[in-house]
Formats: C-alpha cells, structure tokens, sequence
C-alpha cells in the first residue's frame, strides 16, 4: 500500500516538474515573440504619465528612487536610439524633464543629459534648445555647482554657436567657487570665439574636468576629430597651392610630399598616412575611426560611434 | 508591570520570529545586491544614489507592509485562538497587554531595520569600495524610518483593537497613504476659505505627517538633515504614537470580550 501510494507520488512529482519546467520554456519563448511584435514598447509606456507632479505624487515620496529609474530609462533609451544611428529622439527630452523634475539634485541627468540633446542626429537628439532649457533648471536649482554652467556655455558655444551666451555662462560660473579657468573661458569666448584653438581647450579642459570614462572619451573623440579637421583643411590648401603653381593636381599625397620637402607623408593621430583620391581630396584612410571629423569622409560615409580612451 | 510588557513584548517577538517574518531579508538582499551589479552596468553615474535609494525605500515599504499585516493581528488573532482570555485571566491589565504588543511589534521591525541596513551598507560598499563620512546620514534617514513603524504601528494596533483584520489592513494602509500626501494636505488648507478651510487644516493635522520623515533622497545626496528636525521629528512620532496607542487602550479597556 505504501510503495504504491510512493509510485503514485513520484509519479505526479515527475508529471509536475515536467509541466513546470515545460511551461516556463513555453512562457518564455512566447514573450519573446511577444517581444517582437511590439519592439520598445516598454520604453514607449513611460510617456504615458507625462506630468512629473503625477509621478512624483504617485511615488508616495520616495521620488529620488523614481528619478533613479526615469534617469536610467532615458540613458537605455538614448543608447539605443545611439546604437541604431536613429534621427529622431522624440522622448528623450521628456524623459530627462521628468528625471529632473523628481530629483532636481541629480547632476548627471543635466551633465549628461545636456550633452545627449545637444548634438546633431546621429550623435544626439539636434534639440539645443531643450539642452539649454534643462541646464538653466539645473542652475537655477543647484546654483553652487559651477560644472553646470560649464556645461551650459558649451552648448552654446559648440552647438548654438552663440559666443555671446557662451561667454556669458562661463562669466557666471567663474562666481561660483573658485575655478579661474571658467574667466579665462569667458575670455577666450570674447576674443577668439570661433577658432580652431578655442574649441580644443575647451575639449581638453571637458577631458581634464570630469573622472567619468565616457565623458573622458567624448573628449578624446573630438580631440581627435580637431586634429584631423584641421590637418586635412591644411592639406587641402596645400593641394590648392600646388595646382595654382603647376597648372594641374599632384598625383599622388607622396607627389605632394616631395614637392613641400615634407620628411614624410602626413599622417593622422594614429599613424596611418592620409590618402588623396583623383580629385584632388585628402581623405582619411580609416574614417571609421574618427566619430567626429568633418573633413577627409569619403562621399556618403556615414560615422560610427567609436571611443578610444587617449 | 514593566516585568509584564517586557514579557508580552517579548513573546510578541519571539510570534513574529515563529511566523517567518524575518525571511523578508533574504527577498531585501536578493533586491540589493542584484541592483547593485545591475545598475552599473545599465546607468551613468548613479550606482550610489540608487543603492541608498532603494535601500532605504526597501527597509521603508518592507517595514511599513510587515508592521500592517503583523499589527492588525495582533489583538483579532488572540481573539480567535482564545489565548486572550488566558492571558487576562493572570494579572495582566488589558492595557498592559496593548502596549506590551506594540513593544514586540516594535521591536521585531528595529531588528529587521537594523539587519537591512547592514545589507545597505554592505551594498554601498560594494559599489562605491569605500565609505565615507557623508554616509554616517543614511543612519539619519533609518532612524525617520524607524519613528515611521512606530506610527505605524500604534495605528495599526489602535484599529485591530475595534475593527477586524481586513477592514484594518484597509485603514492603515489608507492612512499611510493619506498621510504621504499630507502636505499637499495641508497646501489645500491654505488655499481653502471659510468652514472648507477649518476641516481640511483639521484633517491635514489629524492624519500622520509621513512626508516629514522622508529624508532618503536628501541623505542620497550626502546631506544631513538639522538637528532641530531630528528633535522634532523623535518628539512628532512619539507624540503621535502615543496619541494612536492611547486610543487603542481606551477602545480595548471598553471592549466587549466575550
């Protein structure tokens, strides 16, 4: 009696693990299909509630753990769009609005965020003007933290263009504790707002500023990306001047070379040797591994994102 | 007398051991540490703030919900098993019993409290290698959240001594709630005229102040909250408990048991 009733047991012990571990597989496997019927979906729900008084009310008061999360929706959501070189970046203001709105204290939803709306598609959002409304919410509630307005003339000077604005960003933060180089940034901005030069102290005082290896190496890519622009735009004055000397466009970048005395073929900061194509046109050998440059992309090159740390 | 509530706090906490109560810290230190290695590698530059911030709304919830779903039972269960009646048969007085309970409510939620704070701090180490003196705050915001249970549980008590579990599981959580929201409570008095005005300051004032002792974001941020408000604050919660636990023994001194 009892050894049946244990057969009986082991039995339905065995039916039951089969069924749970069958229908776990079976779960599993239909939410991913689910999946991708419905892609993003998850991070679209989120501008359901858009009014950050209702989420932080339903938060209960717990809101900075809230921004936690709405800070971290808007870093996946931006990676991804980033990730798949998309043009439109419609929920990442939102998103970031919310973010602040909840914690107005947290800085690297300003820092970070401002640098994520400000740049053009495919590097970021194209919406500056979002960017500069989220860095003056940033200053106007955390008035002592001078990086904030750091941030705030870089946008203005690298994305608006607005030396001006630039200038007077820089002006307000040098008030701010005790950081010299944001009067000498005013001053540049005044002076010299639109050189080549301006834009490389401002990269490296970004890469001297911040610890943070992501925005050390947004630094290094556009350090990187200065040097090419300007080398090429030399280069290419140069190929200018030998066809008005010679009548006609070198041959080849070693024709060029030979013909300014160089030691040696220009080459980019990694080494490799520009090239020069029929027309005349510098070009770099490796453009994929310059995010940022401007200058020497073969015709309907599109850039990728790629970092390297120095 | 003091002999006869250490007696009943005690058993009250020895129940709540009995009750596997305290197996919510395994659910607390699964929720910690996998954010802990998650949020680094999902996030920029947050790993602290989230690791105190959810925590220290962990210790918070998880409190708030086992003071609840512990404190409603506290009197109808000794009802139902009619261990109430032996109880009061020695010389216990009905209002020892009360406070006796609330003592070992009390009691098991600091326990609880003090091993998920180790847990935070342990997280908190984990993420940022070291701690620092700005940390010594979070000892701040786990002191407000332990004033919270203690309003919690006073409330909870005091409707488990009228009322039965489910009805009281109802009004406590709703108070929690309410009182969440207290000071917009209060901002609608302010806005409000005549009579309107009169009963909302009322309400604003008669429902528990939970806001006030939510410091977990500011002390994320590595402030300290003033002194002045950690004195007002104890004072609030110990006022307000004492108010609830009043209420309670004057409602069971004149229960009906039988």
């Amino acid at each position: 009696m009892n050894t049946q009733r244990l057969s009986s047991q082991t039995r339905t012990t065995l039916i039951a693990a089969a069924c749970l571990v069958l229908c776990a597989m079976a779960s599993v496997l239909t939410l991913r299909r689910v999946d991708q019927l419905r892609p993003r979906a998850t991070l679209e729900d989120v501008l359901y509630i858009s009014s950050p008084k209702v989420v932080k009310r339903a938060s209960l008061g717990y809101d900075g753990l809230m921004a936690c999360i709405y800070w971290t929706r808007a870093v996946q959501y931006f990676g991804q769009r980033f990730h798949d070189r998309s043009l439109s970046y419609n929920e990442l203001a939102p998103l970031l609005e919310m973010t602040t709105q909840l914690d107005p204290q947290l800085l690297v939803a300003y820092q970070f965020g401002a640098s994520f709306l400000a740049p053009r598609p495919p590097n970021g959002a194209g919406q500056p003007e979002r960017a500069i409304q989220l860095m003056e919410f940033g200053v106007q509630n955390n008035p002592q933290e001078w990086h904030l307005y750091y941030d705030l003339g870089f946008v203005y000077y690298m994305e608006l263009k607005d030396y001006a604005k630039a200038a007077d960003a820089f002006e307000r933060g040098s008030h701010v504790g005790s950081h010299p180089f944001l009067k000498i940034m005013a001053a540049q901005m005044a002076q010299h707002a639109g050189e080549l030069d301006t834009a490389r102290m401002m990269w490296n005082a970004a890469y001297q500023s911040s610890q943070d290896k992501l925005v050390r190496q947004n630094a290094v890519e556009h350090l990187r990306a200065l040097k090419v622009d300007e080398d090429i735009t030399n280069l290419q004055s140069t190929v200018t001047r030998f066809g008005q000397k010679t009548g006609r466009l070198p041959n080849s970048i070693y024709e060029l070379a030979t013909a300014e005395k160089w030691p040696g073929v220009p080459v980019d900061p990694d080494g490799n040797p520009y090239t020069m194509d029929h027309t005349g046109r510098i070009l770099l050998k490796h453009p994929e591994d310059f995010s940022f440059a401007t200058q020497g992309l073969p015709p309907g090159f599109t850039p990728v994102a790629k970092f390297h740390d120095q | 007398m003091t002999a006869r509530i250490v007696h009943i706090a005690s058993n009250t906490f020895r129940e709540a051991v009995r009750d596997r109560v305290l197996y919510n810290l395994i659910a607390f230190a699964l929720l910690l540490s996998g954010s802990a290695i998650l949020v680094g590698q999902i996030s920029i530059e947050i790993e602290r703030l989230v690791v105190i911030n959810l925590g220290l709304t962990a210790v918070s919830l998880f409190g708030i919900v086992i003071a609840i779903f512990i404190g409603i039972g506290l009197v109808s269960k000794e009802i139902e098993k009619r261990t109430l009646y032996t109880v009061l048969s020695r010389p216990v007085r009905r209002w020892e019993f009360i406070v006796g309970k609330f003592f070992g409510l009390a009691g098991t939620l600091v326990v609880n409290t003090f091993f998920m704070a180790i847990g935070v701090f342990g997280a908190l180490l984990y993420v940022a290698h070291k701690l620092t003196s700005s940390d010594a705050t979070i000892l701040i915001a786990l002191y407000f959240i332990v004033l919270e249970f203690l309003i919690i549980c006073a409330l909870a008590l005091l409707f488990s001594s009228f009322s039965t579990p489910l009805l009281s599981a109802v009004f406590a959580f709703s108070l929690f709630v309410i009182g969440s929201f207290a000071e917009d409570l209060r901002g609608f008095a302010g806005m409000a005229h005549g009579l309107t005005r009169w009963l909302a300051t009322g309400a604003a004032y008669a429902v528990p102040n939970f806001s006030a002792f939510n410091v977990i974001n500011l002390v994320a941020h590595g402030q300290a909250p003033s002194g002045q408000l950690i004195l007002q604050n104890t004072l609030y919660a110990l006022f307000y408990a004492g108010m609830a636990l009043s209420g309670a023994v004057l409602i069971f001194e004149r229960r009906n048991l039988k």
